[in-house]
């Protein structure tokens, strides 16, 4: 019974915290556009929260430079169990453009497990929305 | 009893990643210190590495907000070292997009300006408004953020009579609806009340600091690429540069909803004179051994690039200095003997672009107030230290 309700629960509301590792803000900003009256994800339950600790499903956009890994680390560790993560755009997949920077380690999941990748540069916030409904049909399953 | 209080780099007031250090007495900041460097990613290295077709594409991936600046601010100073002159359609056309960008970036800000003022429906409806903007940039350019319109001697897309009149059409609502944000924005008085007073920089300051884009035409002083040292089209286009007087974030916010009814003449000005002809020249691959400097009036102020190119197809060295990199200095004076509650309202009213500041890692010495750059190669034992410090902060005592 109570995991059926805490289930439920997480499907019916997942929280995202939005982390940016080094992007170009072009995702950020696509991502809060995404939140917002036109795309509104909250009719999915999403919220955005501000600290790890209250977030189901980490957004990372931008690929890992090598200043923001131990906090990437850190970041996620924070997050509690289970936990999700969702590359949002190309840099975060591979690193996009800054590939081959000396700064920059490569995509997310150089640093931490992703679940979930959504392509684009920038990525569409229709893109977002849909990389969030697959991973929760993915909890589904 | 003061204390330190670290702010970022992940935190719910900055999107961006970035570091404060703040010095706190009870309420009252004494003192302000940034950390960057989470944001760097080596482009203008990178950019050596690249061809000067390959580098528009890199420099609009500079930031995503203002990614039309950079490429035209780019674009410009390699035509110059090519010698080639744009037609007059691809630079109207050119300039058109730096227009609309100014738009969907000042109604992007005024989002969040309301959302950090604790007025969120303000903020969706901006940004509700700013997906008007950003259909008219996918109409011409076929995307939302990264345009990839501009390509050294002109411009990539052409525009027909549909859009023109789709572009005119969506700015008469976008006119409309920004004059009840200026209805609101100055005449709401729990809005004026919270944004009123806040993070004052006086015009002396502004200038000695040398504050750019709208933080300095706030404190009074019309101080615009744009007109100062015209570029492009705009020695032909009527404009005004748009001041106020308050020297605080009411003033940046009334500069920037003027700013926006200035685009609006801009844009239909461009639009009923465009001229016809081709939007594009063919550029030589090589540019001359040569160096330039281009300025650029962005969003948030003038940015500049640095450009030496040394016979081949690549550039030998790229220089950005971007605008927020220029506030950074005025955003430690206005901090300081503020709340700590002002503090994301203060922080966003430069309307800070971190990714675009990025580049050679500046760490900006609150007590002295110098700036000291740190070279490229220093960046690794910089991290280092920057990480050395956090662990120490980790440890901080509490005064509870
Ligand atoms: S994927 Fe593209 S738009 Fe997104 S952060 Fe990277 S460079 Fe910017």
């Amino acid at each position: 019974m109570l995991t059926k309700l805490t289930h439920w629960s997480r499907l019916k509301s997942p929280w995202i915290l939005h982390l940016n590792t080094g992007a170009c803000n072009a995702c950020d900003i696509e991502v809060v556009a995404a939140l917002t009256p036109r795309f509104d994800v909250e009719r999915f339950g999403i919220l955005l929260k501000a600290t790890p600790r209250h977030a189901d499903v980490i957004v990372c956009t931008g690929p890992a430079t090598r200043q923001m890994k131990d906090r990437l680390i850190r970041i996620y560790e924070q997050t509690p169990d289970p936990k999700f993560v969702i590359a949002v755009g190309a840099c975060a997949m591979s690193g996009c453009v800054y590939r081959g920077a000396y700064n920059v380690i490569g995509g997310i999941d150089q640093v931490i497990p992703v679940d979930v990748y959504v392509p684009g540069c920038p990525v569409r916030p229709d893109a977002v929305i849909d990389g969030v409904v697959k991973l929760l049909n993915k909890l589904k399953g | 009893m003061k204390f330190q209080i670290p702010i970022g780099p992940q935190h719910p007031a900055l999107k961006e990643p970035i570091s404060l250090r703040m010095t706190v007495e009870g309420e009252i900041i004494r003192d302000a210190d940034l950390r960057l460097g989470y944001n760097h990613r080596g482009l203008e290295k990178l950019a050596e590495q690249k061809t000067w077709i390959q580098n528009i594409y890199l420099t609009e991936r500079i930031c995503g907000i203002c990614s039309h600046s950079h490429t035209t601010c780019y674009v410009q100073g390699v035509e110059k070292l090519m010698e080639i002159e744009p037609p007059k359609r691809g630079q109207y056309i050119r300039y058109l997009v730096s227009e609309l960008e100014r738009i969907h970036s000042h109604l992007l800000w005024l989002g969040v300006a309301g959302h950090e003022a604790g007025f969120d429906s303000f903020f969706m409806y901006t940004w509700r408004d700013r997906e008007i903007v950003m259909d008219i940039l996918e109409i011409i350019s076929g995307n939302r953020v990264h345009y990839g319109i501009n390509t050294i001697g002109g411009v990539r897309r052409d525009l027909d009579e549909q859009q023109v009149k789709h572009i005119l059409d969506s700015l008469a609502i976008l006119r409309q609806r920004s004059e009840y944000y200026q209805h609101l924005g100055t005449n709401e008085p729990s809005f004026v009340a919270r944004l009123a007073g806040v993070g004052y920089l006086s015009r002396e300051d502004a200038i000695a600091l040398c504050a750019v884009g709208p933080t300095v035409r706030a404190s009074g002083v019309p101080m615009d690429v744009r007109k100062d040292d015209p570029y492009g089209i705009y020695d032909e286009v009527p404009f005004e540069v748009c001041t106020a007087e308050t020297c605080d974030v009411l003033g940046r916010t009334v500069v920037r909803i003027k700013e926006l009814f200035q685009c609006y003449n801009i844009i239909e000005y461009l639009l009923k004179n465009l001229p016809t002809g081709p939007v594009a020249v063919r550029a030589p691959r090589r540019a001359k051994p040569n160096e330039v400097v281009s300025r650029y009036e962005a969003p948030r102020g003038e940015n500049i690039h640095y450009i030496k190119s040394n016979g081949t197809d690549k550039p030998e060295r790229l220089k950005v200095r971007a605008p927020t990199l220029g506030n950074y200095a005025a955003t430690i004076k206005m901090l300081k003997n503020g709340f700590i509650a002002d503090v994301p309202l203060i922080f966003a009213a430069i309307d800070p672009c971190i990714c675009c500041a990025e580049r050679a890692v500046a760490l900006v010495d609150a007590r002295s107030g110098q700036e000291k750059i740190i070279s490229m190669n220093a960046l690794k034992q910089l991290s280092r230290q920057v990480a050395a410090g956090n662990a120490r902060k980790r440890e901080a005592e509490w005064p509870l």
